[in-house]
């Protein structure tokens, strides 16, 4: 187990946390704004900020999935990376594209169509960033000495992220059926292939930490994947039911979509039950509490709080309300934004050679920044569901209700402050692991 | 109990099964006959309309189908609540319209391009949403009747 090429693995890491702190800034210029404080509206308006932030979001989600990806195969696959060099050439054209599409949303450079605003023109630089990615994954998979199921189902989630962005890039002259395969690309990456990325790194981690037999490990792992498509793909509907298609979406995405829950119970129990079997302890405590945290917070955020507003009786009121939010929130934040900082922590010592499995900065920065994210998410339930009563039930208008509810982002936005304490404390601990080093990987044995 | 290469087939069969058909019920939806969005009206100024909306990122505040960003109005219905007139308006404005504390992005739209963009919105306006339509935005006459 000593592959020099995981190295790249941290700049992928130190990219993705870099956008991260980019992308918290941008939710406190859109948190002030709600409040009445959008000084920055002749520079930022909120729409701009808005794209910022969920692209942001994506962009450094999918940059640590990939340094996920380039630490993790070579370990798996017992092969170095086939190349290190076009690797970087991944990282900066990677870092290039995306600066370049923040930018321009900041001069009407976009396709003002929610979480796919990247204009054309780098879509298709997007899709020869990820084609590279690809290649040197799937070679490297195919050089290496060994195939494993985990190595497999991370690399199947990689490969179909990058084929359904196509559906994205096609063009509509109607805004239903924009709408439509927009959620192909959207729905079916968050609750559906992302899931294999995140149950493959989640499948790395608990073999790593708990010593369980990989075979038992990696069973369940089918299971929770085939759960995840078996919910998911038909669940898609949940989007369709209010669009403008046949009402066939409101019986088929209310039941399929109830059912996704499941995929994530599955997840949690699974996670919680490999703790408890594993003989073996790691001493790396810090990866372990992300690990297990990212589990049980996405069964919570993507699949109570998504239940919450999916059946169409609900979502008949909840639909396009910050409801919507609240669950994003939380989703986001447990089932992805926690594995990337699962992987970054168990990795980090190990590339660096500095041990600092019991930073009492490390524990705070995990509790923090989840006490920070539960905070916001009521927050926003909270404005959502007061929203609901106000605005469709009683009938209210929309800005009379915005302004009943700004109270509620005045606590967001208190929340955020601890929550972003935290990563703030996350950001310190790695930055004091320093630089990867050939020694520090030669000498895990 | 199960075994690994069970997981595999369930995995591997339920993923296949359930593709298969989302793609058969998305060719259903699209079907002429199942059609609730008036596909045929859709006219070129409806298409240029949708295409400003797409090009200032209406969405990044606005919702529309339910759609969008919670921080504006929802805008499905908006002719028949609105009228025409103050949508134009609006869209015109060159400086940031703010009844309300909250300024919005001020376009100064041309008159042609807020015309556009209005034939857009009736076009939306028309769609059966089954049933969101009268929850999202109610109309003058049901505010009335409640």
């Amino acid at each position: 187990m000593k592959y020099k090429s995981q190295k790249v693995a941290y700049w992928f890491f130190a990219l993705s946390m870099l956008l991260l702190v980019l992308q918290i800034t941008y939710g406190f210029i859109m948190g002030f704004a709600r409040i009445g404080f959008d000084n920055l509206h002749e520079f930022i308006p909120f729409n701009t900020a808005r794209a910022v932030h969920t692209n942001l979001l994506v962009v450094w989600l999918l940059s640590g999935f990939m340094g996920a990806a380039y630490y993790i195969i070579p370990e798996e696959a017992q092969h170095e990376l086939v190349s290190v060099k076009l690797a970087y050439v991944q990282l900066i054209s990677l870092a290039l594209v995306g600066v370049t599409a923040i930018v321009g949303y900041h001069f009407n450079y976009w396709e003002g169509r929610k979480f796919l605003e990247i204009p054309r023109p780098l879509d298709y630089l997007v899709v020869v960033n990820v084609l590279l990615f690809l290649a040197l994954i799937l070679l490297t998979l195919y050089k290496g000495k060994r195939r494993t199921t985990t190595a497999l189902v991370l690399s199947m989630g990689l490969l179909f992220a990058a084929l359904l962005y196509l559906p994205g890039m096609l063009p509509f002259d109607s805004q239903v059926m924009d709408s439509f395969f927009r959620w192909w690309v959207v729905h079916l990456w968050v609750e559906g292939v992302w899931e294999l990325i995140m149950g493959g790194i989640l499948s790395f981690l608990l073999i790593k930490l708990t010593g369980v037999d990989r075979e038992v490990i990696e069973k369940w792992l089918y299971v929770i994947v085939g759960l995840t498509f078996l919910s998911g793909v038909l669940g898609t509907g949940h989007h369709y039911y209010y669009i403008g298609v046949n009402k066939i979406w409101l019986i088929v995405g209310g039941i399929f979509s109830a059912l996704e829950p499941l995929a994530f119970l599955a997840m949690a129990l699974f996670a919680v039950n490999m703790y408890r079997k594993g003989e073996k302890k790691h001493p790396n405590k810090i990866a372990l509490y992300w690990t297990l945290g990212a589990a049980i917070v996405s069964f919570v955020g993507a699949g109570l709080l998504g239940f919450a507003h999916t059946l169409p009786q609900t979502n008949l009121y909840t639909h396009g309300t910050l409801v919507t939010a609240m669950h994003a929130h939380l989703a986001f934040w447990g089932a992805y934004g926690m594995i990337v900082l699962a992987i970054i922590s168990y990795s980090l010592p190990q590339m660096t050679g500095r041990k600092l499995y019991e930073s009492s900065m490390g524990r705070a920065a995990f509790w923090l920044a989840n006490i920070g994210m539960v905070g916001m998410t009521v927050a926003f339930g909270v404005a959502g569901v007061a929203q609901v009563y106000l605005e469709r039930k009683f009938k209210m208008d929309f800005m009379a209700v915005q302004a009943e509810i700004s109270v509620h982002f005045v606590v967001l936005i208190l929340c955020a402050t601890l929550f972003t304490t935290g990563i703030i404390f996350y950001l310190i601990d790695f930055y004091r692991h320093g630089r990867p080093t050939d020694q520090a990987l030669e000498e895990i044995a | 109990m199960l075994s690994k290469k069970q997981a595999r087939a369930f995995f591997l069969g339920g993923t296949l099964v359930t593709f298969l058909v989302f793609i058969g019920l998305t060719i259903y939806s699209f079907g002429t006959e199942q059609d609730q969005s008036n596909y045929g009206e859709i006219t070129e100024q409806v298409v240029r309309g949708k295409n400003l909306w797409e090009k200032n990122n209406c969405m990044g505040c606005h919702t529309l189908l339910g759609e969008g960003a919670y921080y504006a109005p929802e805008l499905t219905k908006v002719v028949e609540r609105r009228g025409e007139g103050y949508i134009k308006a609006v869209l015109m404005s060159p400086v940031p319209w703010s009844p309300n504390g909250r300024k919005m992005v001020a376009y100064g739209m041309t008159d042609q391009e807020a015309q556009d963009l209005v034939a857009f919105f009736e076009w939306i306006g028309k769609i059966d949403l089954n049933g969101f339509d009268r929850v999202v935005s109610p109309l003058a006459k049901d505010k009335i009747n409640n």
